[in-house]
């Protein structure tokens, strides 16, 4: 079991309120992705909820039971941080075990449940080594082996794939979707990375300043953004948000739409603008394109490759089904 | 070209290297030497370097003159067991600055160290006239205190510098793995602070054993360590060079020896934290 609620929690660090008073539900076997720009909190809920930090005001629930007061040893969450936090001074095996022995498990346990994470997570050559002597993915697994063996009622992820190259971020996002998938346990992640998000959560908790932005499935957040902060801050290349007359004439303060659903013509369209710089990926080519209706560059992504000379006039039409509309106060107009 | 370049810098800083190190070693060498010759020969012009005739007689006489043991082992009380007290209470101390610090933390710790650059006279005479009120005078008892004391600021910046390298994340960790404070604190930060409490343990060790102006000023014969044992032998009427060195170069002799094993140690603590 593993559902979690908070109940009008908030934060503060001395005279700086970091966390408003925010109500969230996480539903048992849940995988909640945390996700904002820096300093927007995400780490904070996390560390509320983990128990590292208490509290200002409000609940946190935890299967039922009121955990606000309870230190973090027991709470049954299990964390993986950024920094793994793995002991230097044991080895692989005694980092792994740490947790049983903590709960006075029993040996032969103890050796079982290491030896079946070790084999879960290939580290069984390495279980007699040092955290120093391995390298940053292998620690990365250490440090999931050490949540997983002690059957938490959830996991939280603190940024844990930011201090891995890019290859291996990618390996270790699907491993750990693949866990999830296996262990049917609540996971808590948090990341600045939208990337990361869209491709694991079942749910987003989209974050600013410590508010609650937005809560959905990855699905519903890029396709009905409710304000112009989650438009462009899900997907990319982000959103292009155009305001002023160009909005006005779709009823609208601001109107957003995505790079992917604007077409390219030489011939005719509904803005006229000028090629700048051209990102070519292969599958995809990014144009950035100045036009008079916005002061920003207007981002396309075209499915293929394709060529245009740096300055060439362009035509562009917004396919108007997926255009989003947003009033003064940048919330979605529906 | 650029490697050839590279050689001859680095012999250059290499003698020079020795050259500062010969150069600050020398006076002890010296007084070893000297300690080793007569009385004659210790006062010779020029100044007999390595051939004379060795002796032994001074340690012979300064061992017939004053209990040397007696000495030592009011030095090496006075030095362990202050520096023991001072880290039973320097820990704690360093721990909360080091991994609670309030706003005021900073401060403290500048304050504290502050009270270094105090000359240390400027306090003598209220503190001679304490331990005259409270008996004080010439007792180990009150050595201890006072040895602890003026290095605890010491002992806590040492601490506290180590205790910052340990990162917070891992305490925290061990936290969320269900660990209480007290396991917290037996399996994961004492084991991982160890090389940082040895050396400040040695180091505070070594400040208090060669810590001669409050053992002279506050001992007389009871509790007066090697300090005053070496002050004994400089007389202003006669010319006793090569005892004063013989008492000395006993005097200096375990806590070099001491230095000589845990070097590895002790530079690695003076240094720690300087370069990351």
């Amino acid at each position: 079991m593993g559902r979690i609620t908070l109940e009008k929690v908030t934060k503060s660090f001395g005279d700086v309120n970091v966390i408003p008073p925010l109500d969230l539900d996480i539903n048992d076997g849940e995988f909640v992705v945390f996700v904002g720009p820096s300093g927007c909190g995400k780490s904070t809920l996390l560390r509320l909820i983990a128990g590292l930090e208490d509290v200002s005001s409000g609940r946190i629930v935890i299967d039922g039971d009121d955990a606000t007061m309870v230190p973090p040893a027991k709470r049954r969450l299990a964390m993986v941080f950024q920094s793994y936090a793995l002991y230097p001074h044991m080895t692989v095996r005694k980092n792994i075990a740490f947790p049983l022995r903590m709960a006075k498990m029993d040996q032969a346990e103890i050796d079982k449940r290491v030896n079946g994470a070790a084999s879960v997570l290939n580290l069984t050559d390495y279980l007699d080594r040092r955290p120093g002597q391995l390298s940053g993915g292998q620690r990365q697994r250490v440090a999931i082996g050490r949540a997983i063996v002690r059957e938490p009622a959830a996991f939280l992820f603190d940024e844990p794939l930011s201090n891995l190259d890019a290859a291996l971020r990618v390996g270790m996002r699907l491993e750990i979707s693949e866990l999830h998938k296996r262990l049917t346990t609540t996971m808590i992640y948090v990341t600045h990375d939208q990337v990361e998000a869209m491709t694991m959560a079942d749910k987003i908790v989209v974050l600013r300043a410590g508010n609650i932005e937005q809560v959905g499935s990855p699905l519903e957040l890029y396709q009905a953004p409710r304000n112009t902060f989650v438009a462009g801050f899900i997907g990319s290349p982000k959103m292009n948000l155009v305001a002023g007359a160009e909005a006005r004439k779709h009823e609208a303060e601001t109107i957003g739409i995505r790079p992917e659903h604007i077409d390219l013509s030489d011939t005719d369209g509904l803005w006229k603008g000028r090629i700048g710089v051209s990102e070519h990926l292969g599958s995809d080519t990014f144009f950035h394109i100045t036009s008079d209706i916005s002061s920003e560059p207007l981002t396309v992504r075209a499915t293929g490759e394709l060529s245009y000379e740096y300055g060439a006039e362009v035509y562009l039409s917004p396919r108007l089904e997926h255009l989003h509309r947003f009033d003064a106060q940048g919330l979605r107009i529906a | 070209m650029a490697r050839s370049v590279t050689t001859q810098r680095k012999a250059i800083y290499t003698i020079v290297a020795w050259g500062i190190g010969l150069l600050i070693f020398f006076p002890i060498l010296w007084t070893i030497l000297t300690s080793f010759k007569t009385e004659a020969v210790a006062i010779a012009d020029p100044p007999v370097f390595l051939f004379f005739d060795w002796t032994l007689e001074n340690y012979a006489v300064v061992q017939e003159r004053s209990n040397y043991m007696r000495f030592l082992w009011n030095s090496v009380l006075l030095a362990g067991l202050s520096t023991l007290f001072g880290i039973i209470i320097a820990v704690p101390a360093a721990w909360s600055m080091a991994f609670v610090p309030s706003r005021r933390t900073k401060d403290i710790l500048l304050w504290m160290l502050s009270t270094k650059m105090l000359p240390a006279v400027g306090v003598l005479y209220p503190i001679y006239l304490i331990f005259i009120k409270l008996g004080l005078l010439d007792s180990r008892a009150g050595l201890i205190i006072v040895l602890m004391l003026i290095n605890l600021p010491i002992i806590v910046w040492m601490l506290y510098t180590y205790f910052r390298e340990i990162p917070g994340e891992i305490l925290e960790a061990a936290r969320m793995d269900g660990a209480s404070l007290r396991s917290e604190i037996i399996y994961v930060l004492t084991p991982m602070a160890i090389p940082g409490i040895a050396s400040t343990l040695l180091l505070n060790f070594i400040l208090a054993w060669n810590e001669a102006f409050w053992t002279l000023n506050l001992t007389a014969v009871n509790a007066a360590p090697l300090t005053a044992f070496i002050a004994s032998y400089s007389s202003p009427e006669g010319l006793f060079f090569a005892k004063l060195s013989a008492a000395s170069t006993m005097a200096i002799a375990p806590i070099l020896i001491l230095g000589w094993f845990s070097q590895k140690q002790l530079v690695r603590g003076l240094t720690f934290g300087a370069v990351k």
